[in-house]
């Protein structure tokens, strides 16, 4: 595969899923802390969303983040723009900012939930 | 791999005025928190006030500084000074 076409790919999830997240591992497993605290934030907002790993291949990671400007993993995006990475989601997932962003009812509690929430979607994956 | 001391004075370097809080979250010194007070974020969204703090580790995120949690405001909370 290309960089070309790794970017390509990117650039297809950020534009076609509505709430897409870059990360590493899978929301089911994830492998970094802020990573997993992101796909458990947006599991408990009950949005659908779909993920994609990084990790698989370092030039997934390096696209990325010239596409997006953005150095670190996790990145979220919505309707196609980046929303941000853990530090900012959990901020506006406290503040109830990330409901209205996702579009979706704010749960009842505003906490960080507890890691062990279940994956939405399988996680999309570049072969 | 700068210490928090360095980075927080490159932060105030950088953003003039701006007052940041460094702390080193583990204990290695690779993953660092920065809390960012500056008037110059008036008016950025918060994506683009964590940009300008980004930007003064231009390519050492994910490098050197394996991690750089941030906290962006644009003025103390009531209570600190």
């Amino acid at each position: 595969m290309t960089d070309e076409q790794i970017r390509d790919e990117i650039q297809r999830a950020i534009s076609e899923e509505r709430v897409m997240l870059f990360m590493k591992g899978t929301p089911d497993m994830p492998r970094c802390g802020f990573s997993a605290r992101v796909s458990q934030i947006l599991n408990a907002t009950g949005v659908d969303y779909a993920a994609m790993d990084i990790l698989p291949d370092p030039r997934i990671r390096q696209q990325l983040s010239g596409l997006s400007g953005w150095p670190t993993i996790p990145q979220l995006f919505v309707k196609g723009e980046l929303v941000g990475g853990c530090d900012i989601v959990t901020e506006m997932f406290e503040s109830g900012e990330l409901a209205q962003t996702l579009g979706v009812e704010q749960p009842g509690r505003a906490e960080t939930p507890a890691p062990q929430a279940p994956a939405q979607a399988p996680p999309l994956q570049i072969e | 791999m700068p210490s928090t001391e360095e980075v927080r004075e490159r932060i105030e370097r950088a953003l003039p005025g701006a007052r940041a809080t460094v702390t080193d979250l583990t204990g290695g010194g690779d993953h660092l928190r920065a809390e960012v007070v500056y008037g110059g974020f008036a008016g950025l969204s918060r994506i683009e006030q964590h940009r300008l703090v980004y930007d003064v580790f231009d390519g050492e995120i994910g490098g050197a500084i394996h991690a750089l949690s941030l906290k962006t405001s644009i003025e103390a909370p009531e209570g600190e000074t």
